[in-house]
This record gives C-alpha cells, structure tokens and sequence, in this order.
C-alpha cells in the first residue's frame, strides 16, 4: 500500500546530502589558507583582479547559501511534517488552491536579492574591465598557436612562448602587466586562475585583460577554450620575477642567440632542415614563426608548453618525435639520423 | 486503492506473427506509439552516450592515464554532448508529450499523424547520422574518425581548413535533420493544443503538463530555428566554399558564438519546462492536494520563456564582450531565477499541507526538487560573470550543468517513467526495484556532480583528455568516476526493471495512483482511439470532479 | 473510490477551436521568420567587412520590376483565395494561374541577376563576405519561392481538372498564407540587400 517508513528514508536523504556538502566545505575553505605553492585555486587569489573576483565570490556564495538553506529547510519540513499517515488513508486533505500573498511574497523577495546581486557584481565588472592602462604597465601580446603560446614584448622588443615573464606590483607603485590577446588559429582562452580571471584569445577578436601580481613565484595555468586535440596540454607558467630579476631576464632576452662554435654542426642541421621554415633563432637566418621562438630556448624551464621539462633526453625526445610527448602537436617528426640529431640538441643547449 | 478494475485488452496483446508486428509499429501513426518510440530510441541513445561518458570517465580517473588516445577523447565527449542533448534529452521529452498531450486533452491523436511520425523518423535519422560518422567520418581513409569538435563546434575549429574530412558534416547534417524535426513536431503539439482540446476545456483549464509543453514547443519554434539557419551556413562554408564563419577571409568566429547559443540557452529551458511539466503533474496526486497557484505556475513559464530568449551571451562572458554587455546578461539571467523560483515554492506549496505518499515516482520528484534547487544557484554564481571569469570552461560549469540535467532531467523524467508506465503498458513497474534504482543513482549522481565542482574551482578546465599531477586533481576524480559507475548500475537496475515489469509487473488497472487527469479515465494501455465517447470537462481536475460529485472543482475556479 | 465511470457532463453549448491548418502554418511562419532573421543578421553583419572585392554597391542593381511582381501577386492570390470562397472558381483559376506567373516572373528575375553576377562581375559564393552572405540571403528566399510555386502549380493542376471547389478553400487560404509570408520576406531582404546594403 500507499504509506512507507518514510521518516527514515527522509533522514537518510537528508544526512547524505549534508556530509557531502560538508566534505565539500572542507576542501574549499582549505584552498584559500594554504594554497599550495603552484596552486590553481581560485580562492588563493595574488593579483587584483582575482582578488575582487574572489571577493564577490565569497559574497555570491553566501547569499546562495542562505537561499539554500532557507528553500531546503522548507523542503525538508514539508516533506517530513506532511507525510501521509496511515491513519488518514483514504481521507483526502483540505484542498488548497493558492494564495495571492505568498505568491507576491515569493516573487517580491526574490527580486531584491536579484537586484543586491546585480549592484555587487556590476561594480566588480566595471572595475576590472573598465581600468585604465597606467603609464607605467608592462605590454604583452600574447598569441594562442594551436597547442602554444607566443609572447611578444613590443616596447620591448622581445619575443618568446609558453612561460610568461611579468614583473611583481608594489601597490605603492603598481606596475600591472596588460595583455593583448590574438590567435592565429581557433580559439583559446588565457587562464591562470590566481593571477585573473580567464579571456578568450579569438582570430579577428582583439581582447584586453590585464594583471598586477602581488607576489613572486610561479604561477600556473593553461588554456581553457577547447582548440582541438593537444587543447589539454597547451599549459601556461606565469613567472612573477621581482624587479631587479625581470629587468635581468628582459636584458638577456633582448640579446640575439649565443654564436657557440662547439655546436656549429647542430646549426648546420637546424638550417639545412626545415627547421627554420618553423622556427626563429634571433642573429641567424632561422625566421619561422609557426612554430616557438628558439632564441633563448634554454631559459625556459619546459619545452612544448609545459608537456615536458626541458632536460636533454626530453629535448631529445622531442625533436626526434614530437608525437611521443605530444600526440597532435603540430610539429612533424623530422626524421633525422642520430648524428644528426644529437647535433641538433647540443645546438638548442647552446641557445641561452 | 489501487484498483483492479478490469483493463480493456490493449491492441498490442492479441497474437500476431512479430514481422507483422514490426511491421505496424515502424508504419505507425499513432500519438501513442510514436511517444514510445521517440522513448526507446531515447533510452537507446542513453546507453550509448553513458557508455561514451563512462569512457571519459576511466580516462580522467588519474593524471597521465592512457586509456584512450587525445583523438578518441576528443570525440568521446562531442559525441557524448551531442547525443545526450539531440538524441536523448530531446526526443524523450517529445516522446512523453506525445504520448501524453493528447490523452490529458481528450484528443484521440495529434493533429497531424503523418508529420508526427514524419518527425519522428527525422530525429533518429540524425542520430543514425551522427553515428554513421564512426564510419564515414574520414572518407574510408580513417575509418573510426566521429566528430572532436565539441558539442558546440566553435568556429573556425568547426570549419574545413581545422576539421578537414567528413566527420564535421556528419555532425552538422545530424543536427539539422533532427533539428527540422523537432520543428515538425513543435509545431504539431501547439496545433494539438490550440485545435483539439475536448469541450470545456478551456485554455486555463489545461492540466499544467499540457500548457508547460505549449510553450516549450513556442520556444522551439523561436530557437532551434536559429540553429538550423547556423548549420546551413556552416554547410555553405563546408561545401560551398563560403565564408560564413572563414576567420581567414574576415568572417566572424563571435558570430556563430551567438547564432549557437541564442539556440542553446534556450535549448535548456526547452529541455527543463517538461520536467517541471512532469512535476507539476506528480507532486500534487502524490501529495494529494491540486497544484498551488495554477495561473501563477502558467505565468511563470511564459515569463521564464520570455526572459530566456535574451540570456545566451552568459556562455559567453569570457569573449571580451564590453562591460555593459557583460552587465546586461549578467542581470537578464538572474532575473530568470525569480520565476523559476516562484515554481519552486508552489511545488513546496502544493506539499504543504498534504497528504505525501512516498512513491517512486514522488521519491524522484523530491529528488528533482533538491537537486535543482542547488542546481539553479549555482547557475547564479555561474551568471555574476567576474565569477564566471573564473568558473566558464572549467568543471564547475560541467557540475552546473549536469546538475540541472542529470539531476533535474534525469530524475524528473525517472519520476515521469515510474508515473506513466502503467498507463503506457498496462503493468505497474517493480516499486522494489524502483527504490534501488533511485538510491542507487541518487548517491551516484552526488558522488559524482557534487565532486565535480571543486575540480572547477582548483582550476581543472573541460574538455581535457589527461592532466598534470599534483595539482590536487586525482583523488577527486577518482571519486567522480566511482560515482559514474554507481550511476551506471542504477540505470541496469531501472533498464532491468522496465524489461522485468512489462512480462511480470503488476496489473494496473485505469487508475493506479488515483489521479485527476483525462488519461486516468480510460484503460491501461489505452485503445487506439483513445476516447470512445469524447469528454467534456468543466474543471481542470475531471476526475477529480467525477470522484467527489459533492465537492467538485469547477465550484472554486 | 476505485472504479471510474467514463462519463463525463454534457455542458458545453458551442465549442469552438481554431483549424489546425491555420494554426500549423502560423507555426511554421514564426519558425521560417526566426530562421531568415538570422540569415538577416548575418547579412548586415558583414557588410562592407569583405577583405576583397566587389562591393553590393559596384554590382548590384536594384530589381525593381520583379519586386512589383511578387508583391502584386499577393493581391492576387488573395483575390483568388476570396473568389474560391464565393464559389467562383473560374475566377479563381485565372488569378491562380496568374499568381504561378508573376512567381514565375520573380524567379526569372533573379536567375538574371545571378547570371549577371556571375559572369559578368565574377561574384560566387566563394568569392567573398558579400558573395556569402548575399547568395545565402537570396537564394534563402529564391529557395521559398519555388517551394511556394511548387504548391501552386499542384493546385493548378487539381483545379484545371476541376477538383478544387469551395470545400477545398481553407487549404488554398492556409497556402495564401505562406505565400504571403513569403512576399512579406521579401521586403525585408529587398530593404536589407538593397536599400541598407548599399
Ligand atoms: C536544463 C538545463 C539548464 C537549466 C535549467 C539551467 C539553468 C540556469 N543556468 Fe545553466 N547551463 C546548462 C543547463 C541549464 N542551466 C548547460 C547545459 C550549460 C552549459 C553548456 C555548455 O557549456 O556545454 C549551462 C551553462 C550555464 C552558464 C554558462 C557557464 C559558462 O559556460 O561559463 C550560466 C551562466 O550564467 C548558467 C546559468 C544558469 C542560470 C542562472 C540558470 C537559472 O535558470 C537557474 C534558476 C533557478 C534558481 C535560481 C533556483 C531556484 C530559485 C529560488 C529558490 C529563488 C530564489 C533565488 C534567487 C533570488 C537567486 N548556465
Ligand atoms: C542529457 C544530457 C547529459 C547527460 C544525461 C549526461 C550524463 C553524464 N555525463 Fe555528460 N555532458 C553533457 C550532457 C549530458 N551528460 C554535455 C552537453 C556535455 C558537454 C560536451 C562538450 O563539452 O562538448 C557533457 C560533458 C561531460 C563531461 C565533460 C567532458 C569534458 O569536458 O572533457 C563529463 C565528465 O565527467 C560528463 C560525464 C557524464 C556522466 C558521468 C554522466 C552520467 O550521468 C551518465 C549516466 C549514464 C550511464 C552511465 C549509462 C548507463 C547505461 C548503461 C550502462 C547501459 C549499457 C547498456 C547496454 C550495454 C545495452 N559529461
Ligand atoms: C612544421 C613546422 C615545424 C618544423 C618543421 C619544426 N618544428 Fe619545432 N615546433 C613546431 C611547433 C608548432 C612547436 C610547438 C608545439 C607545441 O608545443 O604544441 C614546436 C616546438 C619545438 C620545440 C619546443 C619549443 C618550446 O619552446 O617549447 C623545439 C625545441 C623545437 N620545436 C625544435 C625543432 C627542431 C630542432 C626542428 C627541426 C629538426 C623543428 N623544431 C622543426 C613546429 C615545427
Ligand atoms: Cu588552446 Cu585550448
Ligand atoms: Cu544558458
């Protein structure tokens, strides 16, 4: 018949539901405490746009949360207090059709918090899209290339991919980082969650984002917009330098490529292959632009745009089948004799 | 009270040889076979999209797992998307409205038999399509090859020059094909309601199920129709060389961005309204009391489908849109929750004071309930768009998301089967395993959509087939994925118990749940006429009215 | 309060619905307007966007006659909707036959355009935005059109062998309808291509 143990199955429900919210509680509340040093959370924010944005998160979460708190506890009142009893079988209850108030009650409400809602969030849209570009910020062009990322420095004049250099900001006297955002293929979409929120890279699209960071270290991130199949592994390093070391690291990368005699046989194979169709190293006559910038290869801390470290047998690895670490990518396997590749990779190890 | 009136022989039982059989229901025209048909071939593309989620499930398990290839992930979770929105989601939905819209006016079929099964054949033509791509995809170069270029195929990746072959058009012509025929078939629900409606039922007597699904078929009308025109333009560019979404020759990648979603937000309340059509017609027989608010639950459908039609650049706040435009969207889709809300009180206002009966299909509908509750707010932390800077692409959305589908959906929809089963076969289905099904996928789906928003907010974008280590990614996935399995058992569980119950089920007589809608008044299955002499009604709860002459409701309306 | 009888009071006087055909055709219209409009959007989008040449305004000439045509061909399958109604059917049969020919006429009409396009100015769909957008635009509507003339000529054919009559007058208003609708598109893309356009 009709009527079952329902208070139990009620208190099951509602005591799941609840230890799976609180286990969530827990890992979130965690994140902003201790942040993990190349953490990706969103609550351990370093910069101010991240910042604000964390900010009206906690305040969107809350007033979420008491909604959900109030709607659940009628529910859960409703559903226990009004249970069918035996006893009434048969006896249908007193048959209700509606209530004018509560329903102006239910809709009125619901529309201030709309609004409240509305006021916090297009203040914190205002302030982070519409800020002026100070005199003193730092310009990057970032460029989305299926499966990298290309960095220019127009003022300058440095170009490079995959690890982003970007100077700390003193509040006193912030030197915030604009980015300009382009592709030269699909679409991508710039992401390091601690730095800011994240901004679509499209071709014809010219966007504009920007970032002060408060802190040095590295921060991490990668490209959220689907852009085919390596989209998984076009990741993203942000280096937060202080200012005396990105002036160190602005200087070295302005320089052109180190001539090194020992790895003259390696030059000779990068520009009788087609290497240099793909790829530029600065002071040679390698001009490539689909492929990375090679000019300072050794600087970076990964090859591939962070789908490996940047030892020799990775670099190895790569060059001889780019497909072993990177199924997809877009660069062939060259197909070259060890010699010939061994060369090859002592020529990148020259590129300081 | 579930009474054992004797039920009058359904059409399918006498014997007949089964090409016969076959033969009658692939030439059908009838509402009621075609609302099955638009069903199984629903549950069939559900086994294979969950099948296909369970695959992106065991890749994602742990960091560097080499399950499948990035190609066949790629794939994986387009063909997943895609089917579960066009090839599940959508026909189940009309399957039901098929079946039911006409029995709960006192038709005796649609308006236009020929177009429903017309429609009908359309959209699992376009399933077969998709499917076909696993094949044709590549020419016969690279057999295997399905579309991987996700389930909104953003331009230019949806264009010759980054997805050459043929897997691309498969997928365009899948989703026209299908969408033509759910036009076809919005089009027939809204002549049905507003042409075949029995005496006395006026428009503000309709049960709510009947005029929740006139709007979502208005709504398709204004929605899939700026899809379809998107995909001819798409095969303009395919196989005419145009240059509609080229980004090379100056077409705009931004513009399909809108032309897919001023389809696709629309696209989820259409998927949403019957559900709360399902649930508007349960939760007041379960709890024994007519709906709360009538007029004030029509309204709040017209606005909500009003207010939708201008909220789909919420999927696109990361583009770079200016700060006013940000603004506006960001304002349009909250207001969205105030009507949505408004229902969700009058469902609460409908128990309250009741009499609640725990039935599956009640134990659904509370299910439904909750889960959409929490469902909707985070569609509101999702819409203050400096939120959404951060949370757009990362699994917090995917959590939203399945959150309202899975949890809504899903769990409306098992409600609406455990509901309508015995009016559709005659045979009640197995309340024991009924309660299995729902625990069972009930910790499943929060083991699984529950965890899946943290990943979102640690950083972990969609739509990636492997990630780096340490993160703090792993073990959460992992958790997702067990989830996804349990998930997979409560639907053997339901999938058993369909099969289980139509041979030995209970017999369910006309009236299993003492209910007040017209379908209730005739037998289980019902006759292929439907109606031997067509009612009139005079409240909008006819049986209501018929089993308590001294009380009726057509006193208080 | 088991067993339920099936019947059901007998109260209403007069029920009256709308025919379905009329209703079914007011369906498909919304739908066939959602679709030009966003056929329309992309059109204005896109002008003067083209990388290359020609311009609307270096090839495009201004189809006045066959515009008259197709928009007097509204009054006249209306008045032959109206003459079926009143039992007139000789009447009728001429306007019809009429109507098929200024649909005729407009289709020419654009056919002529085309080919002038093609040949002369070398403008195809490939060729650029404008190309794009503007073949889609009109060969959308072209594309109407002939299914419209395709509907009229069957009725034709039932009607030259006497099988269309006043019983039949609601379907043939339920096509006015969509021809109509489709002179009515027309406007908007003659304004958008056209006028706006150049
Ligand atoms: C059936 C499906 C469905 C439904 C009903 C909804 C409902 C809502 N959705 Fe969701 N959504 C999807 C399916 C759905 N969504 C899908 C499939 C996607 C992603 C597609 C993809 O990217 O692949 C998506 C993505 C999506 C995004 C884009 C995220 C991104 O990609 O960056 C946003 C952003 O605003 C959003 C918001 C909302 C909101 C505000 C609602 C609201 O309608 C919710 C309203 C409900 C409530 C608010 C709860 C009840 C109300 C009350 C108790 C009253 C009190 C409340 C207040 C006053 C706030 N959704
Ligand atoms: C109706 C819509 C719907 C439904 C029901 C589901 C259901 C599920 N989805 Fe899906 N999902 C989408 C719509 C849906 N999804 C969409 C639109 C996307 C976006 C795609 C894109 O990004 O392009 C997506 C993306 C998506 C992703 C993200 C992929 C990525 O970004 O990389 C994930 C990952 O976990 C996922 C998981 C799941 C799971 C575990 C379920 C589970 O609930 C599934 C449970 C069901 C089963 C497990 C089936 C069980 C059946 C059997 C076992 C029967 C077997 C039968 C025989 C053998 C005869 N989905
Ligand atoms: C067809 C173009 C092409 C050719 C030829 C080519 N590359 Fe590449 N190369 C690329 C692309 C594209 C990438 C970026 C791949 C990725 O990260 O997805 C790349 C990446 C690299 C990297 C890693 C760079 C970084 O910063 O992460 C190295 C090193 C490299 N190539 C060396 C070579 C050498 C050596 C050769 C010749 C033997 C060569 N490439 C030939 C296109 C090419
Ligand atoms: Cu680039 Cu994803
Ligand atoms: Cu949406």
């Amino acid at each position: 018949m009709s009527i079952l143990k329902k208070s139990s199955t009620v208190r099951f429900l509602a005591q799941t539901i609840f230890l799976l919210l609180c286990s969530a509680m827990t890992v979130w509340a965690s994140g902003p405490k201790d942040p993990s040093p190349h953490g990706t959370n969103i609550f351990a924010p370093a910069s101010t746009p991240a910042k604000s944005i964390a900010d009206l998160s906690v305040l969107v979460l809350v007033i979420t949360g008491i909604i959900f708190v109030v709607v659940f506890v009628l529910l859960v009142y409703s559903v226990v207090k009004f249970r069918g009893r035996a006893k009434d079988a048969g006896r249908e209850p007193a048959q209700v059709y509606g209530s004018t108030q509560i329903e102006l009650a239910w809709t009125i409400i619901p529309i201030l918090i709309v609004v409240v809602l509305f006021l916090a969030t297009a203040r914190v849209i205002h302030a982070i899209q519409d800020a002026p570009e100070p005199a003193g910020a730092v310009q990057v062009t970032v460029i989305g290339h299926q499966y990298w990322w290309e960095f220019r420095y127009p003022k300058l004049g440095i170009v490079t991919a995959n690890e982003l250099h970007i100077p700390v900001s003193d509040p006193g006297h912030p030197t915030p980082t604009f980015l300009q955002l382009l592709s030269a293929d699909t679409d991508h979409s710039f992401w390091v969650p601690e730095l800011a929120g994240k901004t679509d890279l499209i071709p014809n699209h010219p966007n504009r984002m920007w970032m002060d960071p408060q802190r040095t270290g590295i921060f991490l991130g990668q490209c959220a917009q689907y852009c085919g199949t390596q989209h998984a592994k076009m990741l993203l390093r942000v280096s937060v330098d202080g200012p005396q070391d990105f002036a160190v690291w602005v200087r070295a990368q302005q320089g052109p490529a180190v001539e090194d005699a020992g790895a003259i046989a390696g030059r000779r194979v990068f520009e009788s292959n087609a290497c240099m169709n793909c790829h530029a190293v600065a002071g040679t006559a390698a001009d490539g632009r689909f492929g990375p910038d090679l000019t300072h290869l050794m600087s970076r801390v990964t090859i591939a745009a962070g789908a490996a470290k940047n030892t020799h047998d990775n670099l190895r690895l790569w060059i001889q089948d780019p497909s072993a670490i990177k199924p997809g990518s877009l660069m062939p396997a060259m197909k070259l004799s060890d010699t010939d590749l061994d060369a090859v990779v002592s020529y990148m190890e020259t590129l300081r | 009270m579930s009474s054992n009136a004797i039920t009058l022989p359904g059409t399918q039982i006498q014997a007949r040889p089964w090409v016969d059989e076959l033969h009658q229901w692939l030439t059908t025209v009838d509402h009621k076979r075609l609302g099955i048909l638009y069903i199984l071939s629903a549950l069939l593309f559900l086994a294979i999209g969950g099948v296909e989620a369970l695959i992106i499930r065991i890749q994602l398990m742990h960091s560097h797992n080499n399950f499948v290839s990035p190609e066949v992930f790629n794939r994986m979770f387009t063909m997943h998307g895609t089917t579960m929105i066009f090839f599940v989601a959508m026909p189940v939905l009309f399957g039901f409205a098929n079946y039911l819209v006409p029995l709960m006016i006192g038709a005796r079929d649609m308006a236009f038999p020929r177009l429903n099964a017309f429609s009908f054949w359309l959209s699992f033509l376009g399933g077969l399509l998709l499917y076909f791509s696993f094949l044709g995809g590549s020419g016969l170069y690279g057999a295997g090859s399905a579309p991987d270029v996700g389930w909104w195929s953003y331009a230019p990746l949806g264009a010759r020059a980054f997805s050459p072959g043929h897997s691309s058009d498969y997928w365009t012509l899948a989703v026209l094909v299908s969408g033509f025929g759910s036009i076809g078939t919005a089009i027939n629900i809204i002549a049905t309601i507003l042409c075949l409606r029995c005496p006395g039922m006026k428009l503000n007597r309709m049960p709510l199920l009947v005029w929740m699904n006139l709007v979502m078929a208005g709504m398709v009308l204004f929605a899939v129709t700026p899809l379809s025109a998107a995909q001819i333009m798409l095969l303009i560019d395919r196989y005419l060389g145009g240059h509609f979404f080229d980004t090379q020759a100056g077409g705009s990648a931004v513009l399909w961005m809108h032309f897919f979603w001023i389809f696709g937000h629309p696209e989820v309340y259409i998927l949403i309204i019957p559900c709360f059509a399902f649930m508007s017609e349960i939760i007041p027989v379960f709890s024994r009391k007519p709906i709360f608010g009538y007029p004030v639950m029509v309204a709040a459908t017209v606005c909500i489908a009003f207010v939708s039609m201008s909220v789909w650049a919420h999927h696109m706040f990361t583009i770079g849109m200016n700060s006013y435009a940000n603004s506006f969207f960001t304002l349009t889709t909250m207001a969205v929750g105030v009507p949505t809300g408004i229902k969700i009180f009058n469902w609460i206002g409908t128990m309250w004071g009741g009499r609640i009966q725990f039935k599956t299909p009640m134990l659904f509908s509370i299910g439904f309930l909750f889960q959409f509750l929490i469902a909707g707010l985070t569609g509101i932390m999702i819409a203050a768009s400096p939120f959404d800077w951060q949370l757009s692409l990362s699994y917090f959305v995917v959590a939203h998301f399945h959150y309202v589908i899975v949890g809504g959906i899903l769990f409306a929809l098992f409600a609406a089967f455990y509901y309508w089963y015995p009016k559709m076969t005659g045979r009640m289905l197995s309340e024991r395993l009924g309660k299995w099904h729902f625990w069972l996928f009930l910790i499943g789906f929060h083991l699984t959509f529950d965890v899946m928003h943290i990943p979102g907010i640690l950083g972990m974008p969609r739509r990636i087939y492997t990630y780096e280590p340490g993160r703090g990614w792993d073990t959460l996935n992992l958790i997702i994925t067990i989830g996804a399995f349990i998930q997979a058992l409560a639907i053997l569980v339901f999938l058993a118990n369909l099969v289980i119950s139509y041979f030995k089920g209970d017999r369910a007589g006309n009236d299993p749940w003492d209910a007040w809608t017209l379908e209730w008044s005739i037998s289980s299955p019902p006759p292929a006429y439907n109606f031997a002499t067509v009612p009139t009604v005079a409240s909008r709860r006819p049986l209501w009215d018929l089993k308590h002459p001294e009380d009726p409701d057509s006193r208080y309306e | 309060m088991s067993a339920v009888t099936t019947s059901f009071p007998n109260t209403v006087a007069e029920w009256q619905l709308p025919s379905r055909g009329k209703v079914a055709m007011a369906g498909l219209i919304v739908a066939e307007s959602a679709i030009f409009t966003i056929f329309v959007v992309a059109y204005l989008f896109y002008l003067g966007k083209s990388l290359t040449g020609p311009t609307p305004r270096e090839v495009l000439e201004t189809p006045i006659f066959y515009t008259i045509c197709l928009l007097s061909s509204s009054l006249t399958i209306h008045l032959a909707a109206k003459c079926l109604a009143r039992g007139i059917t000789f009447a009728f049969l001429g306007l019809w036959l009429f109507t098929i020919a200024l649909g005729g006429l407009f289709l020419y009409g654009t056919a002529q355009e085309w080919y002038r396009l093609i040949y002369e100015h070398g403008v195809t769909i490939s060729t650029n935005l404008f190309g794009t957008t503007y073949y889609s635009l009109v060969g959308l509507h072209a594309f109407h059109v002939t299914a419209g003339l395709i509907m009229l000529v069957t009725v034709a054919v039932f009607g030259l062998s006497g099988r269309v009559g006043v019983k039949q007058s609601g379907h043939i208003e339920v096509l006015s309808m969509y021809w109509h609708f489709v002179d009515a598109v027309w406007v908007v893309v003659f304004t958008v291509v056209y006028v706006l356009g150049r």
